[in-house]
């Protein structure tokens, strides 16, 4: 019983009208909680945790570098999902959201390698290196630039969000070799100081702006989403009946 | 059966590729139009030359891999003998393996059979050579592969070339790291098994996931 509700419900979610109606409640929500996030990581970063004995003020940084590099992957991972469903069900909304998440992701990556790229220079001495993490964030970066113009070859939408969709599955399988081909080419990124498993090489008194930071991030990735697929959604059904409706009579 | 019947499509793409002469030969001229540009850039120093071998090589055989693409599957397109494919007794993926196989054949094999002369007009060292040929090898068909999979994708789009290219390179960048990795390896006196073990792992995966993508692709465009 509960289990049919569930799936009628989502079905339902799937229809443009329902969609366009329920993230236009959920997505003001969504930044609220952004800023709240933002404000209280802000605090933490900029004035309750103490400076580096090495890196000073710099290492500040990594409270917007760290959570934007975390996103730009699982951002390709919620697409990847979507796009998934979208094939397989071939929903609509879930085509466009797919699509959607791609300039997210790449913008993402682009905050990812400029905060990189600026801490870089006064630590390493240097804007670029080819290294091993930098390099797979900057085909990552390519990856999503090429999903984005795919979509915007074709004239007709409905098929260019199915011809990327494939494209995003094809770099699910594509990206981790990606990762570990050009991690095994060359490393000059620290290793990973955050483990799930076994301890942390990261000292305590960071951990807390960081996962608010986080917190915001994803936050502020599924209101832009939901944003961006209102949005798209109206513009390819500007001419339907119920658009018309929304906004009362001739629109 | 089945196989007489590929096997045409093989024999009719590459009579067609023959006959078109001049056309097919284009990627072989682009790769040592390639060569020929490296020491005229970077200078004709023996030992910065070998160095940079390797990776030139396998850089200029990528690009020119990409030549034949934007005409793999766009003809047939738009003379409509692709949507027969749909409509034959057929596996469409077997078609569509046929139809790589004849790409790797026209813009592969060439560049194979050319690389020794390719490794003496960069002054690759003489024992790389044979590790260089059996990194083509191993690694063109997965260009042709890649490549292919990127036209499918694009065939819908009226302005497919420059889209094709920023599709593949992203999606090739571990074969060149291999492939280039097991002949630096050699020229450096190490063994290049574990790259070209990888290398080989990587054609593996590309030929059994990717011919299913590309069909995919086919017929979402052709729809």
């Amino acid at each position: 019983m509960i289990w049919k509700t569930l799936k009628v419900g989502f079905h339902r979610l799937g229809s443009p009208p329902t969609f366009y109606r329920i993230s236009a409640l959920i997505s003001p929500w969504l930044w609220a909680g952004f800023a709240l996030c933002t404000a209280i990581g802000l605090y933490y970063a900029l004035y309750v945790v103490p400076p580096d004995y090495q890196q000073s003020d710099s290492y500040r940084i990594l409270f917007i570098h760290v959570p934007s590099a975390w996103q730009a992957m699982a951002g390709y991972l919620v697409m990847a999902i979507l796009a998934a469903i979208a094939l397989v069900w071939r929903i609509r909304t879930t085509e466009i959201m797919a699509m959607m998440c791609a300039p997210i992701g790449a913008a993402f990556t682009v905050i990812c390698l400029l905060t990189g790229s600026l801490w870089g220079r006064p630590m390493w001495g240097t804007w670029w290196a080819w290294d091993a993490r930098l390099t797979s964030m900057l085909v990552l970066l390519f990856i999503y630039l090429g999903i984005m113009g795919l979509y915007a070859a074709f004239e007709d939408r409905r098929k260019g969000a199915r011809v990327a969709c494939i494209l995003v599955l094809v770099g699910v399988v594509n990206i981790p070799i990606i990762h570990f081909s050009v991690e095994w080419w060359t490393t000059l990124h620290q290793g990973s100081t955050i483990r799930f498993f076994g301890e942390s090489t990261m000292h305590p008194s960071m951990m807390p702006p960081l996962v608010w930071m986080t917190v915001a991030v994803k936050l502020m990735f599924g209101a832009v989403l939901l944003d961006r697929s209102r949005n798209e959604l109206l513009e390819q059904d500007r001419r339907k009946g119920w658009v018309r409706q929304a906004f009362g009579g001739d629109a | 059966m089945n196989l007489r019947a590929l096997a045409a499509l093989l024999m009719r793409d590459l009579r067609l590729a023959v006959r078109h002469g001049g056309e097919s030969l284009m990627p072989l001229f682009f790769l040592f139009a390639v060569l020929i540009l490296v020491p005229l850039g970077v200078g004709p120093g023996p030992n910065l030359l070998a160095a940079i071998a390797p990776g030139m090589i396998w850089v200029a055989a990528l690009l020119a891999s990409l030549l034949a693409l934007e005409n793999l599957f766009r003809p047939d397109h738009e003379d409509g003998s692709l949507e027969q494919w749909w409509l034959g007794h057929l596996p469409v993926t077997g078609l569509v393996m046929t139809r790589l196989f004849s790409h790797w054949l026209i813009t592969g094999l060439p560049v194979i059979l050319f690389a020794p002369l390719a490794a003496q007009m960069l002054y690759l060292p003489n024992q790389a050579l044979g590790v260089l040929v059996l990194s083509l090898l191993i690694g063109t068909p997965i260009l042709s592969l890649v490549g292919g999979l990127a036209a499918a994708l694009t065939l819908g789009t009226n302005r497919g070339s420059v889209l094709l290219s920023i599709l593949v390179f992203p999606l090739v960048v571990p074969v060149l790291i291999f492939a280039t990795g097991a002949v630096s390896a050699v020229a450096d006196g190490f063994s290049p098994r574990a790259h070209l073990g990888l290398l080989a792992a990587l054609l593996v995966l590309a030929l059994t996931l990717v011919p299913l993508a590309v069909t995919a692709a086919l017929r979402l465009n052709i729809e």
